[in-house]
């Protein structure tokens, strides 16, 4: 009789992909179109309490109210909280790897009341601080996308 | 609250991978063990809670494909996709509508069959943050900065959680990974998204777990060590990253709150014998400490440097080892459940704390810990 046989089988996914296509809606198109076109950033202004949102949505968490006003902001800002990410995994946009290391920010553009993550174009922490100023520098190509802009740069070093 | 007690905890060991196990092999382990642990049969329990996250298993509706296994055949069963603590909530609200008398909620995971940046990664918004590769790592990179720029907290501070956590392991046979570690060598680690080390990250983790929920009535006749629900609550923040302050703890400070006024605890430092909460990184043991009342804000490393939160120590914290000795998510809030448990009945083995009356469970959901629940439990009512 042959031997038996131990072996511990897995099953692999393929190559099979589950596509989606998201709804940006009216507020959240209006915000990527104008990064596209105009190379500018808008939010959307809370009636209630004045907050304003950026990126846009339709609605205020805290005041639950609908948002309706549509309001400039400006490419600057400041660095709220930072990493330098140096472990690399697949980009789910481009299912490339991302080089590493690279530097990753919460912003708080001026005019908005919340942030916005993005890249930063320094990977050194040292010279990387919470309250450092900061401008989006924006890709030749644009196709209405958070990936329209390429990075955020200090204005200081 | 009617009193409602836990009669019946189970969870498999925790390992990088379970190979030989299937979600199926690992609940039905977990669920036996939690019926085995109470003295009760399946026929026993009234209806069932399962957690699970259909990104992680790779399938939808993954709560229902562990029917079999759950023991929920010809049962009432109910899901929660989100951490274990809040699976356990539902549980409990079941009991309280007055519907079951018992509630078996079980939750699985494992980390070993997916990717855990890319699935941690689809969490965040897909319009405006997915792209950018945000994942559970970066994002909390991004609040450890947060949080330890705003209060002067050093990563000497955290690295002394992972040090103290993973020492605790040793003593937990489920745990995934006791490390003998000092200070130096956990600084020493490199970097994968500074602040944060490799040794102040949980590892990917295997397991499932099992908690059995019973009314007053019904646990009068399962057991003579049940462990009281004192109180809980939940609480959360914005969903948005960039809506919040992460340095901020406030979603967790109102569920603590909540909580102990349940439980008619009004100083939680004076009331409360050991803590097991959701350390999936070592800041966070530093921040979930300060939003849950046992130092004032900032002043986490310091309790910690203290010794207070050792296993000798003032108030104990993760005597099991904690998230960053076994993290199989989703089932990490019921872990954190049931180490208080067993460590209320006396039934915690070589890390028994001596003299545990009252304990607190806490669970996240959500980035950065966007949602909190929180859970006081006592052996007594
Ligand atoms: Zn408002």
């Amino acid at each position: 009789m042959a031997e038996e046989r131990k072996e511990l089988i897995k099953l692999e996914s393929g190559e099979a992909e589950q596509p989606f296509c998201w709804s940006a809606g009216v507020y959240g198109s209006k915000f990527l179109t104008e990064l596209r076109d105009n190379k500018r950033f808008v939010g959307v202004k809370c009636p209630k309490c004045g907050k304003v949102y950026v990126p846009p949505r339709n609605v205020c968490g805290p005041c639950f109210a609908e948002l309706t006003e549509l309001v400039p902001v400006s490419d600057e800002g400041e660095i709220v909280t930072f990493t330098v990410v140096s472990f690399g995994f697949v980009d789910p946009s481009t299912g490339k790897q991302k080089p590493v290391p690279y530097g990753y920010a919460v912003i708080k553009l001026d005019g908005a009341d919340t942030y916005i993550l993005h890249y930063l174009d320094e990977t050194d922490p040292q010279k990387i601080k919470v309250g450092a100023r900061v401008k989006a520098v924006f890709e030749e190509e644009r196709t209405g996308s958070m990936l329209d802009v390429k990075h955020f740069t200090l204005l200081e070093r | 609250m009617e009193p409602v007690a836990v009669v019946g905890v189970g969870m498999t060991a925790m390992r990088r991978e379970r190979r030989k196990d299937g979600y199926a092999d690992l609940v039905y382990e977990a669920v036996c063990l939690a019926l085995e642990d109470a003295g009760m049969t399946i026929d026993q329990v009234d209806n069932v809670v399962t957690v699970s996250n259909d990104f992680f298993d790779g399938r939808t509706i993954s709560s229902m494909a562990i029917q079999d296994a759950c023991g929920s055949y010809d049962k009432n069963v109910s899901t929660v996709e989100g951490d274990g603590t809040f699976g356990a909530f539902y549980g409990l609200m079941r009991i309280l509508s007055g519907s079951f008398g018992t509630t078996l909620v079980c939750a699985h995971h494992k980390g070993s069959e997916s990717e855990m940046a890319l699935i941690t990664n689809a969490m965040f918004d897909p319009i405006y943050e997915r792209f950018l590769g945000v994942e559970a790592i970066t994002s909390s990179a991004l609040q450890a900065r947060a949080y330890m720029d705003k209060y002067g907290v050093t990563e000497e501070d955290c690295a002394l959680v992972s040090v103290k956590n993973h020492g605790n392991a040793f003593r937990n046979p489920v745990a995934q990974l006791p490390l003998e570690l000092t200070v130096e060598e956990v600084m020493a680690s490199p970097y994968v998204a500074e602040p944060l080390k490799v040794l102040d990250c949980c590892p990917i983790s295997d397991g499932a777990s099992a908690v059995i929920l019973a009314s007053a009535e019904r646990a009068a006749k399962i057991t003579d060590k049940p462990v009281w629900v004192r109180g809980v609550a939940h609480c959360c923040d914005a969903y948005h990253l960039g809506d919040r302050d992460l340095s901020d703890v406030r979603a967790l400070q109102y569920a603590a709150r909540k909580a102990y006024s349940m439980a008619g605890i009004s100083d939680p430092r004076q009331e409360i014998d050991l803590v097991e909460l959701y350390d999936a990184f070592t800041y966070m043991e530093l921040m979930w400490l300060e939003g849950l009342g046992f130092c004032d804000p900032g002043d986490g490393g310091k309790l910690t440097a203290s010794g207070a939160t050792a296993l000798d120590g003032k108030i104990p914290v993760n005597p099991s080892g904690g998230c960053l000795s076994g993290h199989p998510v989703l089932v990490a809030g019921l872990n954190r459940i049931i180490e208080c448990v067993l460590q209320l009945r006396g039934d915690a083995g070589e890390r028994q704390v001596d003299g545990v009356r009252a304990a607190v469970a806490h669970g996240v959901n959500g980035p950065c810990g966007q949602s909190h629940c929180v859970w006081v439990l006592g052996g007594e009512r």
